[in-house]
Formats: structure tokens, C-alpha cells, sequence
């Protein structure tokens, strides 16, 4: 090993300038990362008009900020962002680099692991430092990328032994966003960006975006549906449970995939992550994907009528019984209660 | 001006339905016991390549890496209209991450081309990582739109694309050629056609062939072949050898990701407190609740 420390590296993603949630969250783990390997965490920055965002970073731990500002690198696209970040990953080798599983992060990351030939894992649920001994040899300190596998039957940890890059996407909320009380004395350091050709083979001719209509993340109740709610008529009760206790409504893969509510609303791996005070889990019956994204809830309600459902031996309150006769007397109690 | 299109299709577990008996003791995975299904998104990308050809005319072709089973899931493409399917197919293949998959893939397009287009699913349902389509692209030092919802049009050679983002979309017009990967809802795959059944329901791979000869002594592979190909039921197979390729790269052992532990998902003895499904048990909850501080 050279003198040099081993670098850990958060992708910083933007739209229209406002940072992703996601990527701050990746800084808080990152910087957790770089502490074990007593390394150092920088941000890499692309786009334009971004010098407020690069110092920004320095609030989450990176000591460093790579910048690439460019008024044609504004819109994420492609082709130059994949070849600015490859380029910088082939000078420095970072040890570590880390991604959003977001339409950005999961458009970019495969094209720059696939350049430098890193191994990549997509959706960690965790993410941790460990001495490995795989096939009878020693590696110190590997990246541990821990995820659901196979219809969420195993949880598999996946190493990167020969990789001298080791990158990993992570959905949004599955780390936790920690400022810290004074920000890092952190470095811009500036990055130039010569526009070639081929970064023009694709070219954004409209664009609608709008802010996320949906934050579940900050919701303090969210009411959740799986697939035991049997319809899309059934599941609108859980908008009548959710306006009456106040709270935010979200759905399983699998209810997202029968078309009882909109992605955007999904719970678990492949969806959000959310910790909200309470929990509330109907007709869901718990598959470890789901249970990755909303374990952490303080308390979780779980209402299904199979008993052996997974989903109760995660809950603080379960109740076995039809959702459908049971959600009408919760909202019915709430309400002598507290009106 | 007519497109010719491949479309990189995955045969999948269906791991929507697995049952007890796929997971062994040891809390591995028994492979063997798993139905397997068309991965759902790479049948949407053979719809809008077929579209593309009704359109504006050309060829579809389909391609697969995967082993001998595979071949079922290429005739399910021949009876969806695609002109030819093509398997690659080697043990040196197995145990590839989406990094030595997307290697061989890229390795078979390139002895495939000349095309316009390559078509892809966005994911597959066995791991969901969305990789494979642009680590083939940039193999290929091809331009990419993931994402896609509708092919808008194709002008010489530009092609629109609306794509989805989160919350919105974005309208993209690329130089071909390039590669797609296509989300679920752009389109609904057309079902399978009476008379294309009929008529590749016979359509066999090499591997196919080989089987079949080793089971009848007045058989020979050769024959076979030629037999086939003159009837037009032969599905093209590639092996390591007919690929010029580095076999390091393929496979397990050209894979930098590797499975390093596997647990299987042992639930915890349930702690919860079960509360009844009654007005006096939603009385006690609401109780609780309010104890929790979380109401009132």
C-alpha cells in the first residue's frame, strides 16, 4: 500500500442545480467508510453554477470537493458526465466510489464501472468495512455490500477482492443524512471540462421536472399497502385511514406492480426508506425487501389475516384479522379518542 | 429508411413465486427448482422493436446469454415476430456478474452487426440492477437512453426517445447507432402468433441438436445442422470459441463481484403484542398509542 490515502468517493447528484438527498446521505455513510480505512472523503461535483453546492459537502464530511463546472455540463446527460467521471475515477483510484440508485445514479454508474472495469453493486441496504479472507486469501479491508437477493429469500454480502474500485448505489433514505455541527475545512479544487464530440450523440430536446409531489421520508405516519389489500377499490381505504390519523400513504413492489399506487410511493430496496414514528402495515406480508425499508419505524402496526405472515415479527402491534373490517374500527377508535 | 434492431433478452427465475423448495437447507438457492419466466421488461423492448419495424420496416433480432434451457425463451421471441434469435451460451459464461455479462454480450453484438439499435430491458426481476444494458453500451462506445417510455420517431439517423425521470421526463434525439433499455409501461408485448408457432415451434439450438444426436445412433450433429438450417429452424449458437474473446473476463472468474456470504432470512421469534380484532382491541391500541406519545 502507498503512502497515500485511500480515498472514498459520493457522486454529489443535482437537478437544476438542488443537490439530491440522497447524495448527502451518501457523504454521512461515506465519511463513517473513510474513518475505517483512515482515509479521506471527497464529493465529486458536475454541472454548473455549482460552487455553493461543492462547499456544501464540507457540512457532511468531505475534505475535499472535485468540481467540474461547465455551462454545458448544467443537464445531467449521459455521455460527458460518464466520461468526466471515469476519467477521474482512471487518475485517482479511489478506493471506494458511491452512487444514489437514482435515474441518474443507476444511468451513470454501470457506465463508469464498465470504463474502469470496477465491480458494482447496485441497491446496498448496508454497507461496512471488514478484514476478508475469500478463497484462503487475506484482503484487509474490503467494502461488505450488503443486499437482498433472490425474491428477498437471502441476504447476500457481495466483496470486490481483485477490484481496485469498489462502487455501490444506494437508494435514497436507506442511510441517514447527518450534518455536522461545524463544517469540515474542506478544498474546491476545480476540474476542467473540454466538451468533445461525442458528448453531443444525445442531446435533451424538452424536459419536464417537477419537485417530488411526495416526501415519505419526512412523513411522521405513513399507512402502507401490500398485495392483501386484493384491489385497487380496497387500497383507497388506506387514504381514509391515512386523512383521519394524519399521515402519508405508501405501498409494497408489489402493490406498485398490481397498480394499487405509484412508484413514487414504494417502501423498501427497490423503493424509498422511511423511519416515520409510526407504521402502519396492511395486507403486507413482509418480504424482506419491504421490511429493509421500514424496520426502523419506532413503532409499526402490522394487520393481516395469515398469522404466519413475516410481517409480525417485526411489528410492535399486530392485529390478524380482514384489513378491510379492521381499518374501519381503527379510524371509528381514533376518532372517539382524540375528537 | 428501414432499422435494423437487436433486442438482449434474459431468461429469469421467477422470483415473484418461489416456493419452499427452491431454498435448500443451507439457505443456498436450488436453481434447478425455480420456474424460470421472459424477464417482463425485455419482452416490452422486443415489443417496441417489432413496432419500430412495423413502422418504418427492417429486421428485428433477438440475442441471449444464458444455457442450453435458454432456448425455450427464443422460440417465445420467434413466435413473437422477431426475424432471428441467436444464443450465446458456454459453461465458461456461468457465474458472470452484470460486469463479464455485459463483456460477452458486447462481444457477440460486435460479430452481429452491422445495427441500428439495440434494445434491452431496463432490469431483470433476479437482480434488478439495471447494469447490464449500459455497461454493454459503453463497451461498445455506444451512446445510451435508459429509461424509455415510447419511441417518439426515427428520422435517417436520429431516433427520438421520451424517457422517464423521476418526476418527470426528458425528450432525447440520438445519433445510431445506440442501445435502449426500456421501462414496463412503454408498451404491452403482442401475444404469441398461431401460425409463427406453428411454424418455429421446431426451431432448435445447437445444444438442442446435440442432445438429440446423442440420443440416436443414426444421428450426427452435422446433418442435423444443415437439415435445420435449410428449413430455416436453426437457431444460430455461439460458443467461447466462435468469439474472439479474453476468456478471463467471462464468467465467475472474470467477474470482480463476488458473493462472499449468504444467509438465509431467519426470522426472530415474535416479539409483538397482538392485539384483538375488535372495537375494544382498536380502543386499546389507540391507548397505546397515545402512551407512545405518537398520538395526542
Amino acid at each position: 500500500m502507498s503512502d497515500t490515502k485511500q480515498q472514498v468517493w459520493v457522486f454529489i447528484e443535482q437537478r437544476e442545480g438542488k443537490p439530491a438527498d440522497v447524495s448527502f446521505e451518501l457523504l454521512s455513510k461515506g465519511r463513517k467508510l473513510a474513518e475505517s480505512l483512515r482515509g479521506e472523503l471527497k464529493a465529486v461535483v458536475i454541472g454548473h453554477d455549482l460552487q455553493d453546492l461543492a462547499v456544501e459537502t464540507f457540512h457532511y464530511g468531505a475534505t475535499e470537493a472535485l468540481l467540474v463546472d461547465h455551462p454545458e455540463l448544467e443537464h445531467y446527460s449521459t455521455l460527458p458526465y460518464s466520461r468526466i467521471m471515469s476519467q477521474l475515477v482512471d487518475e485517482h483510484r479511489p478506493r471506494i466510489v458511491l452512487f444514489g440508485a437514482s435515474f441518474i445514479g443507476r444511468d451513470l454508474a454501470p457506465r463508469v464501472a464498465s470504463h474502469t472495469r470496477s465491480g458494482l453493486t447496485a441497491d446496498c441496504t448496508d454497507l461496512q468495512i471488514s478484514d476478508v479472507t475469500y478463497l484462503r486469501k487475506d484482503y484487509p479491508e474490503l467494502l461488505l455490500q450488503i443486499r437482498p437477493a433472490f425474491g428477498g429469500n437471502i441476504i447476500a454480502t457481495i466483496i470486490c477482492p481483485d477490484s481496485e474500485v469498489q462502487m455501490a448505489t444506494v437508494r435514497e433514505g436507506v442511510m441517514e443524512k447527518i450534518p455536522l455541527d461545524r463544517p469540515v475545512e474542506g478544498q474546491v479544487t476545480q476540474v476542467a471540462y473540454t466538451p468533445e464530440e461525442v458528448d453531443h450523440l444525445v442531446r435533451i430536446i424538452e424536459r419536464h421536472h417537477e419537485d417530488a409531489k411526495v416526501n415519505l421520508k419526512a412523513a411522521p405516519i405513513i399507512v402502507s399497502g401490500g398485495y392483501g389489500m386484493g384491489n385497487f377499490q380496497n387500497f383507497q381505504i388506506l387514504y381514509e385511514l391515512a386523512h383521519a390519523i394524519g399521515g402519508e400513504v405508501a405501498g409494497t413492489r408489489a402493490a406498485v406492480d398490481a397498480g394499487f399506487i405509484d412508484h413514487a410511493r414504494q417502501v423498501g430496496q427497490t423503493g424509498v426508506t422511511v423511519r416515520p414514528k409510526l407504521y402502519i402495515a396492511c395486507g403486507i406480508s413482509g418480504a424482506i425487501q419491504h421490511r429493509a425499508g421500514m424496520s426502523d419505524s419506532n413503532k409499526i402496526i402490522a394487520i393481516n389475516d395469515d398469522p404466519e405472515a413475516p410481517i409480525f415479527s417485526v411489528c410492535h402491534y399486530g392485529i390478524v384479522g380482514d384489513v378491510m373490517a379492521v381499518i374501519p374500527m381503527l379510524i371509528d377508535a381514533y376518532k372517539h379518542k382524540l375528537k | 429508411m428501414s432499422y435494423h434492431s437487436i433486442v438482449m433478452v434474459k431468461q429469469v427465475p421467477d422470483t415473484a413465486n418461489i416456493s419452499g423448495q427452491v431454498m435448500k437447507p443451507d439457505g443456498t438457492v436450488n436453481r434447478s427448482k425455480l420456474p424460470t419466466v421472459f424477464n417482463p421488461e425485455d419482452k416490452v423492448a422486443l415489443e417496441l422493436a417489432l413496432q419500430l419495424r412495423d413502422r418504418y420496416g427492417g429486421t428485428v433480432r433477438v440475442l441471449t446469454m444464458g444455457p442450453a434451457k435458454a432456448s425455450d425463451l427464443l422460440r417465445d421471441c420467434l413466435y413473437m415476430g422477431a426475424d432471428e434469435a441467436v444464443l450465446v451460451s458456454d459453461r465458461k459464461f456461468a457465474g458472470a456478474d452484470t460486469l463479464a455479462t455485459s463483456y460477452v454480450l458486447a462481444e457477440t453484438l460486435g460479430k452481429l452487426a452491422p445495427y441500428d439499435v439495440i434494445f434491452a430491458g431496463r432490469q431483470a426481476i433476479d437482480g434488478d440492477t439495471a447494469q447490464v444494458g449500459p455497461q454493454t453500451a459503453e463497451k461498445l462506445r455506444l451512446p445510451q437512453i435508459t429509461y424509455a417510455e415510447e419511441i417518439l420517431s426515427a428520422q435517417d439517423r436520429t431516433i427520438t426517445v421520451k424517457r422517464k425521470i423521476d418526476n418527470g421526463f426528458e425528450v432525447l434525439e440520438g445519433r445510431l447507432p445506440l442501445l435502449i433499455t426500456v421501462v414496463k409501461d412503454a408498451a404491452t408485448p403482442r401475444p404469441f402468433r398461431a401460425k409463427r408457432v406453428m411454424a418455429y415451434k421446431n426451431a432448435r439450438t445447437l445444444m438442442e441438436l446435440e442432445k438429440m444426436a446423442d440420443a440416436n445412433s443414426l444421428l450426427y450433429v452435422d446433418q442435423l445442422k444443415d437439415d435445420y438450417v435449410s428449413k430455416g429452424l436453426f437457431i444460430p449458437t455461439l460458443t467461447a470459441d466462435d468469439l474472439d474473446i479474453d476468456t478471463a473476463r467471462c464468467g465467475l472468474g472474470g467477474s470482480p463481484t463476488k458473493v462472499h456470504r449468504i444467509e438465509s432470512v431467519v426470522l426472530g421469534g415474535s416479539t409483538h403484542e397482538t392485539i384483538p380484532a375488535t372495537k375494544d382491541g382498536m380502543y386499546g391500541l389507540i391507548d397505546k398509542l397515545m402512551d407512545d406519545h405518537i398520538f395526542g
